[in-house]
């Protein structure tokens, strides 16, 4: 860590800046995440139809789409909340229909709809997430310290989670997720419903993790969230319709305007 | 192991720590089986009339052949309970930080059960002590034989609440599906009257309670609490809990996709 950042909107929380810059971002070799030929039906209607594609490490990809695109159940069959019948999902390169244990144990997960247990103070949540990954309280308390510190929330540990607003809980779920130290991070839609200020902090927090090397699936639909170097998948009626960053997707407009070209109706 | 069991720790700490956080949860998980004993019995005592049955070797009162059937109620009551804590978790989400751990689906949930389980311990506990203030008590050895029964009883009913947890889609769903579970394991079986007061009834009411595994089970605590063994209900209680667990495996089994993705 060279330095830290004011968080913004909360003079006394801090957050790191990353190591290195963004043009140093060079792709690991392994991909963290690879999806290949990935198809899943509800019945007759197809939701994802043979979906290809790798996230490396230090990536940040930005999964857009429109409403009913396919984004949450590519989530769901991400975490093995449902299983494909057909297609391979690989972790790191550990397949997660026949090694789900160690896949999953490689993935941070921050979900669209909240789940903490607001009766549960904010270091309560964290060891009880912490113990479901099977980290001892001695393993999980130092981790523990480190990821409310690194999100500023380190003087909030004791509240009870109900008394957080909004944007405190995302970074509480964001602190979560990476206590396992995972390779891959999926955030669904992670700043729904936060204010401008939350929501900046939050993505720009999370474009630092992927300057430490850390690979990012942020699905959402708010392309002001998207960096031109991030990675740009474009999911239309489960399909990928675009893969490239989103300065080459967008060329000389901008990323929205490019955006709702791609995604209006014909 | 180390990771199963510090996740099996973190489960029922969990559930623990909502157990005492929610009084009125403790307070209405007594009042329930106490207002049976103290209002209900009293009155049909006096109607009933009990023949020596085992395993009581004399008469006894009305009062006394209801207790068991009430401790099973509060882990019936229990089971549902927690049952309806699931569906709400999936609904709000947190259901999926469980499901999407690395550990066995099959161990994450039969934690939750046991978590479960282990509330149910401490009202039944709590209620025969309330009993035994008011003078309806059994062999000291009978407190300490039933607590394995209590957790064998208290997870075949959980079982039964976590497969239906499975089978229910919506939190609005879940009052209507309880009156077709509570009420009739409750009424249907050996909890209020004996097996053969009810034939005297009706021969088809008998064969239900007697194939009601909530019958087994509260005959299987009645045994327990005079220091004695019924095979037969301890059969019947573990097989219930098997069927209804694996039941549960597939009910929530991602190929099933039981958590709805908000598309």
């Amino acid at each position: 860590m060279s330095g830290v950042r004011a968080y913004p909107g909360l003079a006394c929380a801090v957050l790191p800046t990353p190591a290195v810059t963004s043009s140093d971002r060079i792709p690991s070799e392994t991909p963290r995440l690879q999806i290949e030929n990935l198809s899943y039906n509800y019945g007759a209607k197809a939701a994802l139809s043979d979906v290809s594609f790798a996230v490396h490490g230090g990536q940040f990809c930005a999964l857009l789409g429109p409403n009913g695109a396919g984004k949450s159940t590519l989530f769901a069959l991400l975490t093995r909340l449902l299983v494909p019948p057909k297609g391979n999902i690989l972790i790191s390169g550990t397949p997660l229909r026949q090694n789900p244990r160690a896949a999953l144990s490689k993935i941070g997960i921050v979900f669209q709809k909240p789940t903490l247990d607001l009766d549960l103070s904010v270091e309560r949540n964290l060891f009880y997430f912490a113990a479901l990954q099977g980290l001892s309280k001695t393993e999980a308390a130092p981790r523990i310290t480190e990821a409310l510190e690194r999100l500023g929330m380190a003087e909030r540990a004791q509240e009870k989670t109900r008394s957080l607003n909004g944007g405190h809980r995302r970074r509480m779920e964001l602190a979560r997720a990476l206590i396992h130290r995972p390779s891959l991070l999926l955030l669904d839609e992670p700043t729904v419903g936060l204010d401008a200020v939350s929501r900046t902090a939050i993505t720009e927090y999370v474009h630092g993790l992927t300057r430490e090397g850390l690979a990012v699936l942020w699905a959402t639909h708010l392309v002001d969230e998207i960096e031109d170097q991030d990675q740009v998948l474009l999911l239309q009626q489960g399909r990928i319709s675009a893969h490239q960053t989103a300065l080459s997707l967008r060329g000389s407009s901008s990323l929205s305007d490019r955006f709702k070209a791609m995604t209006a109706p014909e | 192991m180390r990771a199963a069991l510090i996740c099996l720790q973190a489960i029922m700490l969990r559930e623990a720590m909502r157990f005492v956080t929610q009084k009125e949860r403790f307070l209405a998980a007594l009042v329930r089986p106490l207002v049976w004993l103290v209002v209900f019995a009293a009155g049909f005592r006096a109607a009933l009339g009990l023949s020596i049955i085992p395993p009581y070797q004399t008469y006894i009162t009305y009062e006394i052949y209801i207790v068991p059937g009430l401790c099973g109620m509060v882990q019936l009551f229990n089971g549902m309970q927690s049952s309806l804590s699931l569906v709400y978790d999936r609904e709000m989400g947190s259901m999926r930080l469980l499901l999407t751990s690395p550990l066995p689906r099959s161990w994450l949930l039969f934690c939750k059960v046991l978590a479960g389980v282990s509330v149910s311990i401490l009202q039944v506990y709590a209620f025969l002590a309330i009993a035994a203030v008011v003078g309806i008590r059994f062999p000291a050895s009978g407190y300490v034989l039933v607590l394995p029964v209590l957790i064998a009883t208290g997870l075949m009913m959980g079982s039964i609440g976590l497969f239906l947890s499975s089978t229910i889609k919506q939190l609005e769903n879940f009052a209507g599906v309880m009156n077709f579970v509570i009420f009739p394991a409750f009424f249907l079986s050996t909890a209020l009257y004996p097996l053969w007061k009810m034939s005297e009834a009706s021969v088809l009411l008998h064969d239900i309670c007697a194939v009601n595994p909530f019958s087994h089970a509260v005959e299987w605590i009645r045994f327990a609490l005079y220091g004695q063994m019924n095979p037969s209900a301890a059969l019947w209680v573990t097989v219930c809990f098997i069927v209804f667990f694996a039941g549960s495996l597939w009910g929530y089994n991602p190929d099933r996709a039981v958590i709805r993705t908000e598309r």
